[in-house]
């Protein structure tokens, strides 16, 4: 984070900006209680920090999945029509248009936990409990191959789940990569030979038009 | 006004219709007449509106662009996504002018809808890693201190659709997937520091109150540095579509961050990797490993006119170039505009000088006879970056990004005025 701590030392020398003294607390708001923490505290972490108790099968999460998820989503996870596909795409990241899914691009399990259970269904969010939870997420598994037909997920078999994009992923790095090589002083004139048009965006006319759409 | 003074301007107004109507029959006869030699009836003639009434100051408690103007909106691009419930729309960029991106043409972009949510049901809850954790109303947030700033917001995906080459052509549908608005509100330094954060708090997630649930990690500095929780926009309440009541602001960084309808920040040890920042916002390179956590909007800037959607009308002679510029790590110093492609490059005027993390408006006057035009702009900002070219890009990326491509636009114009949306060597 070296990167980021100069960054806010640079804010910090720059003109100060009109902005209020904190000196004491206002002693505005009320404590929050557990019990509404526990409403609203839902998202689960890497780690495992956040799930709750519960368990559920492939099995049951097929039929889950079927009812909730498939016109969607399909009975398989592939997908419907322009609807995200969750299952697929296995080897494809290095390829033209990789297929990103579940399967084949999340690092952590625990983030198709928490997004099943907090943002989905589409339209009926918040309405799965745990155990549907668990048997979903473990029905998205199995139609990635990532686990057999009787595979049971639990919150303590949880982290033992192997992603297999797991390690794909690098922290932002265009200060080494891209910010020297983009800060060299800009050409102004002949700053090359010739010019050529090499793509046209009406070749594809996917522009709408102007009154609809 | 009396009555018989009314009755009489409501006489006159009928006469003066008829009048109008000769006139503009003048005018389609001698097309162009403002040009030619004769005199123009719009003057030499008395005109309605230079005689009759307008409208009361009743009509239009909130006053919404004239009809004339009804072409500047949001549009949006029905094949990108599933639904429109989670989709995008685009901000009329080649209409406007200035820096200030006016709420009701701001583009949005929701997840499960712009919902109605009312203040008095308004609840902010911080937690996590912090001494007391507490709930704020919206009259809470009220009584803070309160500060102003001006930011843009970009999101992500703005050129997002160009990665592999040109493809829309419009700069609403290639760059206007940004606004930029003058934000009232809170620092969220001084509510966490209301709650106290602990030492071990090192990440924020903050989320919003809307059935997409959607949440963002960021580290503890930027949350303590500039980060704004916003009541208002431009001076009024924001739009519901903005998030009302209460949104997030993150300076700089890519707008899915900018929470709407915020309704919770949680101090935590390390980053929650919610779906948002791990399948979606994330940049695979060529070799298929993957970027994560690339906040920062780099520095960027287009000519909104001419574009394909604003052509030149005038024919040769005085046109006016202009664009935007922005950088998410600070300050626009300088924006240079090309002719030829990027062949020969000149510094265009800044309307005011850059700001820091804010739309930047520039200008670049010139005589135009009717050649053909390759236009490009290049923006600098104060860290010294130079805004890449789309090659350069690939050139580190590979061509399977989808986010945060700042590169160069080309728009070629025509020897009759039309532009179009092209890539060049
Ligand atoms: C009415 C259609 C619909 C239904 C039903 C539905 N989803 Fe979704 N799902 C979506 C849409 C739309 C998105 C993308 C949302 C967005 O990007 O904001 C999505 C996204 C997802 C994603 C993330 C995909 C990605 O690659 O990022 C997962 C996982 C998911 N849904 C799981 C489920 C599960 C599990 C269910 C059933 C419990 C379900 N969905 C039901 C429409 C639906």
């Amino acid at each position: 984070m070296s990167k980021f701590r100069n960054l806010v030392i640079a804010a910090a020398l720059a003109a100060p900006l009109a902005a209020p003294a904190h000196a004491e607390k206002l002693g505005l708001g009320r404590p929050a209680l557990p019990e509404e923490i526990d409403a609203w505290n839902l998202d689960v972490s890497p780690d495992g920090t956040g799930l709750p108790e519960g368990s559920g099968s492939v099995a049951d999460g097929e039929t889950l999945f079927s009812e909730n998820c498939a016109v969607c989503h399909g009975e398989f996870a592939e997908g419907v029509d322009n609807w995200p596909k969750l299952a697929g795409g296995m080897d494809t990241l290095d390829r033209k248009d990789p297929l990103k899914t579940v399967g084949s691009y999340w690092p952590y399990l625990s983030t198709v936990w928490d997004y099943a259970h907090r943002s989905m269904p589409f339209g009926n969010a918040q309405t799965l409990s745990a155990d549907d939870t668990y048997a979903i997420v473990a029905y998205i598994l199995y139609s990635n191959d990532l686990v057999d037909d009787d595979f049971v997920l639990t919150k303590e078999n949880f982290l033992d789940v192997e992603m297999p994009n797991k390690d794909g992923f690098i922290v932002d790095d265009r200060a080494e990569t891209e910010y020297p090589e983009f800060s060299k002083p800009a050409c102004m004139e002949n700053c090359k030979e010739s010019v050529e048009i090499t793509a046209h965006a009406t070749v594809l006319d996917v522009t709408p038009d102007n009154q609809d759409d | 006004m009396d009555e018989k003074e009314r009755d009489s301007a409501v006489s006159l107004n009928r006469r003066n219709f008829l009048r109008a109507g000769a006139a503009a029959g003048a005018l389609a006869a001698g097309a162009g007449a403002a040009r030619a030699q004769e005199a123009d009836p719009l003057i030499t003639e008395v005109q309605p509106w230079a005689q009759g009434w307008g409208d009361g100051v009743d009509a239009n408690p909130y006053g919404m662009p004239i009809e004339f103007e009804s072409d500047v909106v949001r549009r949006n691009v029905g094949w990108l996504t599933a639904d429109v419930i989670s989709s995008i729309n685009f901000t009329p960029i080649h209409a406007l002018d200035g820096t200030i991106t006016p709420q009701g043409c701001a583009f949005e972009r929701h997840h499960s809808g712009a919902i109605e949510l009312r203040k008095e049901d308004y609840r902010l809850m911080i937690h996590g890693l912090v001494d007391q954790p507490l709930v704020f109303t919206y009259e809470d947030l009220e009584r803070f201190p309160r500060v102003n700033r001006t930011y843009f917001l970009e999101c992500a995906a703005n050129s997002g659709m160009e990665w592999a080459g040109a493809q829309l052509n419009g700069v609403q549908f290639t760059q206007g997937m940004i606004h930029n608005m003058e934000y009232t509100g809170v620092t969220l330094r001084t509510l966490l520091e209301e709650a106290g954060v602990k030492p071990e708090g090192k990440w924020v997630y903050v989320e919003g109150a809307d059935a997409s649930s959607n949440g963002r990690s960021m580290p503890i500095e930027k949350a303590l540095d500039d980060v704004l929780v916003a009541f208002k926009a431009n001076g009024e309440a924001l739009r519901k579509e903005h998030g009302y009541p209460v949104r997030l602001c993150v300076p700089g960084w890519e707008g899915n961050m900018w929470i709407k309808w915020l309704r919770r920040v949680e101090v935590t040890e390390g980053p929650v990797e919610s779906r948002e920042e791990t399948s979606k916002y994330t940049d695979t390179l060529e070799n298929g490993i993957s970027r994560k956590w690339t906040w920062v909007m780099d520095c960027k800037s287009v000519i909104t006119s001419p574009s394909p959607q604003m052509p030149i009308k005038h024919g040769k002679g005085p046109l006016v170039i202009t664009g935007l510029a922005w950088s998410g790590r600070g300050a626009v110093t300088g924006v240079d505009v090309s002719l030829d492609g990027g062949k020969t490059w000149q510094p265009a005027r800044l309307a005011q000088p850059g700001q820091a993390m804010a739309l930047t408006r520039f200008y670049l006057d010139i005589d135009w006879q009717g050649e053909e035009m390759l236009l490009q702009s290049r923006a600098t900002d104060d860290t010294g970056y130079v805004q890449p070219t789309k090659n350069q890009l690939r050139a580190v990326r590979g061509e399977n990004s989808v986010y945060h491509n700042n590169g160069i636009q080309t728009w070629w114009v025509k020897a009759n005025g039309e532009a179009e949306n092209v890539e060049v060597s």
